[in-house]
């Protein structure tokens, strides 16, 4: 009888959360209900992507502001990670152990991500409707610069530098005795044996992910959304526009600094020289994923997606694995993990102006 | 088999200008031409009840005309007129299918026929001379007129690898150049490169193109050429020769469409002359006796006479000058103003016309700085910086652009934002301040309730506020872009093309809005529009652009015909009288 009316509604509800996340939230799903049966322990895996979720995300969120203002997705996100390594080094250099450390390392990476994403900004405007492109190869020479840096920087703390010459900074630094763990044991709950909240790292996100969202209801914000939306229209009300992106590209650009920082405390180490190489393009894939467009992305994006495209990285390798009996988890997470950017990059096409 | 049809619409039209044709002809040739008519009467070409709309909006109604073997139809009227419209269904333009066909028959020599591609009219013998030249510039004339179709002769190379290896026929394709430049007996160089050409001389090799392509086993030779425009970048003695050479083809039998804003040539050269205006046929008259004026006068009129309104008489001498232009020219592309000075005096409205090109359209622009612009923009006696849209909203000055989609709207956004967006950044409304004016937080109740009140008073018709502004009609966008402008409660309000693209019941809601607003706040309009009648409804004084100057200011009580006049740059005898 209403059967025409229930597909209808059906295909409504399907469109607007968007078929394939419905097709990756039932394959994470079914990945979450064979993980016993394979001898993977639920609590385990749940717990490892919770924190991989708080691991990742405020880099996803760095994503946000430049969308928002046309700026198209943060390819260039390494120059981000670079001033949050930059505040990290400097923090342990300072050499006062404890939560300490942690602030210290989100003050120090503050005026470099400022700077840098002062210059990123400025020459974003000089490419308009390449950023995407030049974005990247920002990223990547940032890299390749920094690889530099990182030998010739006059860092002397113990813990960082090469044992056998005493200069130049290793290429895996840990932050044990600095700020390990120290958002994640806050406030954290356990739950299992095997099952821990990161309460205090997902708290860190909110609190992040809810100054930004208050930043977009702000004059400024709305500004920021109306650039993106259409720059010419922004420009007949009166808006600069170069100013504004650039504000949005500081902001990104920061939030990639404080992102790191945060995958820091809960990894264990700093990974220098090539480490920061191929973190764009998860976040990128993440933000994707959870929904976002070129020029439309919100908080909710971030948080489904982080979620989605972590819990698959998450599970795949270990059901696999345990399902085939060979060490494939490697390989497996790099088929999956690019496989998931490849498809969410081709979603740029729906995007219309 | 003969429809009733047909047969109504054998009226003959006897005109002079056939009978000098022919006697240039030999006699012989003469009763020939009598016996095929007498055989044949049918028409070339005939038209019949042709009508098309986009989306519901008319640009075309119940077109019929026919055109004989050899004879020139100047067919004029305003931009938007639907000239081009009726061409592009003649070569079936893509552009028509896609947007759902039209109706009525094209029958060309009493055949109907229906043409999916310009490809398929080309086969049928149609030719056409766009206004922009489609020519390779490194290659000579003779190369121009038969790209793609040369004439190949055979190597062993091609027997090897097909027909792809052939060669060209040189000795065939200077030939065949030489016939077609023949034709029109005028000094093209065929063997000169099109880069080095003058304007003109690119003009002829197009029409030499069209001329050259002769009867084949598959396509018709070259019976009816459509020239779009085709003096408008030519010297007048070019334009001469061109002239002589269509006379010379509709004596060889070649029938001619000539659109063109240029009122002498068409009366100089046309038999027959077709006025279209709001997408019908206003008059077709045989070109004889016609005087200029007559036919600018059914372009831009709609009932003379009848459509004056009653003038408010706007007392000019004893209201200050609210803005005034000196000396603006602005680099708008295809738009370009050369040197505008006006003064707008306050309360009033102001019109400004022309014709699509002259430059009107780059004077708000330009004023707001959107596009590079030079000259002083004197505003309530303080000088507006120009180049920066801040200084000219922060001033109290507004602009609702002719582009709706690319400037005027935010289509993505809802429109609560598209309408609040300006006045919240302009002037802080719509915000709840904390911290002293550090955070300044958006108002969503207030920006609701005045889109809301908005919505009401312009009558915007939307499913909610929330709506976003692309899925609104263009009618209603244009609405809501007016609101957008009222919200920010401008001293003066630049409109640009108020209802380009919208139906007539939108566009009488937009004009009668405007006039409201005047009225009741007092603010001083300057509304720019293609459509002359819609400017002498609303406005107290038109101001005409030409080549990116003032031609004119006129009251907006004056004939219509005058202002058809100083539209097509003819200097008329009353301007003095009307600088008020």
């Amino acid at each position: 009888m209403n059967l025409q009316e229930l597909t209808s509604s059906a295909k409504g509800l399907v469109k607007s959360f968007g078929l394939p996340r419905i097709i990756i939230g039932l394959f994470l799903l079914s990945l979450f209900i064979t993980a016993p049966f394979v001898g993977v322990n639920i609590g385990t895996s749940l717990s490892d992507t919770f924190n991989r979720f708080g691991m990742n995300a405020v880099m996803v969120l760095a994503m946000v502001p430049m969308i928002h203002s046309g700026c198209g997705l943060n390819f260039g996100l390494p120059l981000g990670i670079i001033a949050g390594l930059l505040g990290a080094t400097i923090s342990l250099q300072v050499n006062i152990p404890g939560p300490t450390s942690f602030l210290l390392a989100i003050l120090f990476a503050t005026p470099f991500a400022v700077i840098l994403g002062w210059g990123y900004g400025q020459l974003l405007n000089r490419v308009k409707g390449g950023e995407m492109m030049i974005a990247t190869y920002v990223g990547f020479s940032s890299v390749a610069f920094m690889c530099i840096m990182w030998l010739l920087l006059p860092f002397n703390n113990p813990t960082m530098v090469w044992g056998y010459s005493g200069t130049g900074l290793r290429t895996t630094i840990s932050t044990e005795g600095y700020y390990l763990h120290v958002l994640n044991d806050f406030l954290s709950i356990q739950l299992t044996d095997h099952l821990t909240i990161p309460t205090g790292m997902l708290l860190f996100f909110a609190l992040l992910a809810f100054i930004i969202w208050a930043f977009l209801h702000t004059k400024t914000g709305t500004a920021m959304t109306a650039v993106g939306s259409n720059s010419v229209f922004a420009r007949a009300s009166g808006i600069n526009v170069d100013k504004v992106r650039t504000l949005s590209v500081i902001m990104s650009t920061w939030l990639g600094a404080i992102g790191i920082l945060v995958y820091q405390q809960s990894f264990g180490f700093i990974q220098l020289y090539m480490g920061p190489f191929y973190m764009a393009l998860p976040a990128v894939s993440a933000i994707l994923i959870g929904g976002a467009s070129v020029n439309k992305a919100s908080i909710l994006n971030v948080v489904i997606g982080t979620f989605l495209f972590q819990g698959i990285v998450t599970m795949t390798p270990s059901v696999m694995n345990s399902m085939i009996h060979t060490d494939m988890s490697e390989v497996i997470r790099i088929v999956v993990s690019n496989g998931m950017i490849l498809y969410a990059l081709t979603r740029k096409t729906e995007v219309i102006r | 088999m003969l429809s009733p049809f047909v047969a109504i619409s054998f009226k003959r039209n006897d005109n002079v200008g056939m009978t000098v044709v022919w006697a240039d002809k030999s006699h012989n040739q003469v009763l020939k031409d009598i016996k095929e008519m007498h055989e044949n009467e049918t028409p070339l070409l005939e038209m019949k009840h042709i009508s098309k709309d986009f989306f519901g909006n008319k640009v075309l109604t119940d077109i019929n005309f026919s055109l004989k073997k050899g004879e020139i139809l100047g067919l004029v009227g305003e931009n938007g007129a639907g000239k081009s419209t009726l061409m592009k269904i003649l070569f079936g333009m893509d552009e028509i299918h896609q947007t759902g066909g039209y109706g009525g028959d094209v029958m060309i020599n009493g055949e109907k026929v229906q043409f999916s591609s310009p490809i398929d009219a080309l086969a049928k013998g149609i030719g056409m001379v766009h206004q922009e030249f489609s020519l390779l510039p490194d290659f000579t004339a003779t190369e121009n007129i038969l790209l793609n179709r040369e004439p190949l002769k055979y190597t062993v190379f091609s027997e090897l690898f097909g027909e792809r290896l052939n060669i060209l026929d040189r000795e065939q394709m200077n030939h065949i150049s030489e016939r077609a430049i023949g034709r029109l007996n005028v000094p093209l160089d065929k063997d000169m490169l099109v880069s080095q050409m003058p304007v003109g001389h690119k003009q002829f090799t197009e029409i030499a193109r069209e001329l050259s392509k002769e009867a084949t086993d598959v396509t018709e030779g070259i019976k009816l050429l459509v020239l779009d425009e085709p003096t408008a970048v030519l010297s007048e003695q070019e334009a001469d020769s061109l002239l002589k050479a269509m006379r010379l083809l509709s004596e060889s039998g070649i029938s001619i469409i000539f659109i063109s804003h240029r009122l002498q040539e068409i009366i100089d050269v046309c038999n027959t002359i077709m006025v279209m205006r709001d997408g019908q046929i206003i008059k077709t008259v045989p070109s004889q006796g016609i005087v200029i004026a007559d036919i600018a006068r059914w372009m831009v009129g709609r009932d003379v006479g009848s459509s004056k309104r009653e003038s408010r008489g706007f007392d000019y001498e004893n209201t200050p000058v609210l803005l005034s232009l000196q000396n603006l020219w602005v680099d708008m592309p295809g738009e370009i103003v050369r040197d505008v000075s006006l003064d707008i005096h306050k309360g009033e409205i102001l019109g400004i016309g022309g014709m699509a090109g002259q430059g009107k359209l780059g004077i708000p622009n330009g004023a707001m700085g959107l596009f590079p612009a030079g000259g002083k923009v004197i505003f309530e006696g303080k000088e507006i910086a120009l180049n920066n849209p801040r200084h000219f909203l922060d001033a109290g000055m507004a602009f609702v652009s002719e582009d709706r989609r690319g400037v005027g709207l935010l289509l993505d956004e809802s429109l609560e934002w598209n309408i609040s967006f300006t006045a919240m950044q302009i002037q802080e409304k719509y915000l709840k301040q904390y911290l002293g004016g550090l955070l300044k937080w958006r108002d969503q109740v207030a920006i609701e309730e005045e889109t809301e009140s908005y919505v009401q008073q312009l009558e915007i018709r939307c499913t909610s506020t929330k709506q976003r502004a692309k899925e609104l009609s263009g009618g209603n966008q244009q609405k809501v872009c007016l609101a957008k402008a009222f919200a920010v409660g401008p001293k003066l309000l630049f409109v640009s093309e108020p209802t380009r693209g919208i139906d007539i019941g939108a566009k009488s809601l937009v004009l009668k809005a405007l006039r409201k607003y005047n009225e009741e706040s007092g603010t001083t309009i300057v509304m720019i529009s293609s459509e002359l009648e819609e400017l002498r409804a609303i406005c107290d004084r038109v101001a005409i652009i030409s080549d990116g100057k003032v031609f004119g200011v006129l009251p907006a009580t004056t004939d219509s015909a005058e202002f058809g006049l100083l539209m097509i740059g003819q200097q008329s005898q009353i301007l003095e009288g009307g600088s008020v």
